[in-house]
């Protein structure tokens, strides 16, 4: 299990060397995308207009933080469940999305466009909210406002830390649940 | 007849809103901790440790625990002796609500099912009323997540399932949810009434201290059994392998038909934030 800091944007010298189970510290840039979020870009692609932000590179964290409390840049901010943005992940990776940072297992599709484009699936520890907004230093809306929680935000993180789950060569951190060991209890 | 205003419960509820969304429940951060001592594996060890920091971090900074603050879930029992005065009980309870996630910087949740169009302001909130003798007036509050939730499942079985069937049926469901509703999680088990008496049985559950035992002897072993059978899958904090897939299982049981075998499996994140009052 190796260690690193990697700044965005994301080439793919960055995501070649990670292996399932390293620790990656981001700073930079990273845009917060869930749910209605993802469904309001994918219909912004099959109109052809271009996206509020550039993929090229880029980081999708699938967050939906909670307000802001005076003085803080952002309330809590920890990783929603990821599958369910599993149906808009490959698209995304094809046009130049580097990596995904969420919580849970990806779909097989996700996994293999992962590998055809040279992407990673960055895990952030669930229910740390408070814990993870301290790596974040600003945000800003920058589309989709009235989705409220779910709108776009462009975040300044300083060594945000993450688990690679899924590496760009196949490999996979969650275990696989031992079903027979446990139904003879 | 006792009279209670209602802006007492609406104060009242607006508090435990916000104290349940920043401070752990005690139980299961020493759950946290003994887990993370027995644990071998260093990532198990490893999130542990980040969610105990996590813990005391939203204690002082007012932080909510998690971003997702849940959908309001309240168990309310109402005395048949007490009156509220000013608004009915349940416009108190909700106004609470509204008020709490508004003032406490709680993330507002709740949505339109079709547009997604987000309410505002997480409500209404989701509200069981149960009346019972006396003059007290009791709440529970539950900040339910939907990561977790949308790991739950009802089941009918027909009556020759048995238990064994419903034994299959939980393990299966925690290993298929696998590293999604943010493990170790709390497990309540709703078993027997009909569709729904199962599943606000398996929710109510879920309110049941760690560590206390079911009164009765032998729904108490089975539910040490389910927790040890869960145990063994190696899912652990946050799927990342380990002794530590599940800190609980609490079933609840109700009669049911003759021709039905009911069981809800409700599945709660490692955040399980709830608080009671008594008025």
């Amino acid at each position: 299990m190796a260690e690193y800091t990697l700044n965005t944007p994301l080439t793919d010298a960055d995501i070649e060397q990670l292996r399932s189970g390293d620790v990656v510290y981001i700073t930079g840039t990273i845009y917060t995308g869930r749910d209605a979020a993802h469904k309001r870009l994918t219909d912004t692609l099959d109109k052809g207009d271009p996206l509020p932000f550039d993929l090229k590179g880029a980081l999708i964290y699938y967050v939906g933080p909670s307000p802001a409390p005076p003085g803080r840049p952002i309330g809590s901010a920890g990783p929603t469940t990821s599958y369910r943005m599993d149906t808009y992940a490959p698209r995304l990776h094809g046009l130049g999305l580097k990596g995904t940072i969420g919580k849970g297992r990806r779909s097989p599709e996700v996994r293999e466009a992962m590998n055809a484009t040279k992407s990673a699936y960055f895990g952030a520890t669930g229910g740390a909210g408070a814990l993870l907004s301290q790596a974040i230093k600003a945000a800003k809306v920058i589309a989709y406002e009235d989705l409220g929680p779910e709108a776009i935000r462009e975040l300044t993180v300083e060594k945000f830390p993450l688990l690679v789950i899924n590496d760009c060569h196949g490999g996979e951190l969650y275990t696989t649940p031992d079903l027979e060991k446990a139904l003879a209890g | 007849m006792r009279t209670i205003p209602a802006q007492t419960i609406v104060d009242k509820v607006a508090e435990m809103c916000i104290a349940a969304n920043r401070e752990l429940p005690a139980d299961v951060l020493q759950a946290f901790k003994t887990q993370q001592a027995a644990e071998e594996n260093p990532a198990a060890k490893e999130i542990f440790r980040q969610l105990i920091e996590n813990a005391e971090l939203s204690r002082e900074t007012g932080l909510p625990l998690c971003q997702d603050c849940g959908l309001a879930v309240f168990f309310v029992e109402m005395g048949e002796d007490v009156r509220v005065e000013g608004m009915s009980l349940r416009e108190a309870v909700n106004a609470g609500m509204v008020k709490g996630y508004k003032e406490g910087y709680l993330r507002k949740s709740s949505c339109d099912p079709f547009t997604r169009k987000n309410t505002g302001d997480n409500g209404p909130a989701i509200i069981h009323f149960d009346i019972v003798p006396g003059d007290k007036l009791k709440i529970w509050m539950m900040a339910k997540g939907g990561g977790s939730e949308n790991m739950s499942r009802v089941m009918m079985f027909p009556p020759a399932a048995g238990w064994k069937g419903l034994r299959e049926f939980i393990i299966k469901r925690i290993a298929e949810a696998g590293p999604n509703p943010c493990p170790p999680v709390l497990v309540g088990i709703g078993i027997g009434g009909n569709f729904e008496l199962a599943a606000i049985n398996s929710k109510k559950a879920l309110l049941r201290d760690i560590d206390d035992t079911h009164p009765d002897p032998e729904v108490a072993k089975l539910e040490e059994e389910v927790l040890s059978a869960i145990n063994k899958l190696n899912i652990g904090p946050m799927g990342l392998g380990g002794k530590t897939t599940c800190l609980a299982v609490k079933i609840a049981t109700a009669p049911c038909h003759l021709a039905s075998l009911p069981l809800a499996v409700n599945v709660q994140c490692h955040s399980a934030r709830h608080k009671e009052v008594v008025l």
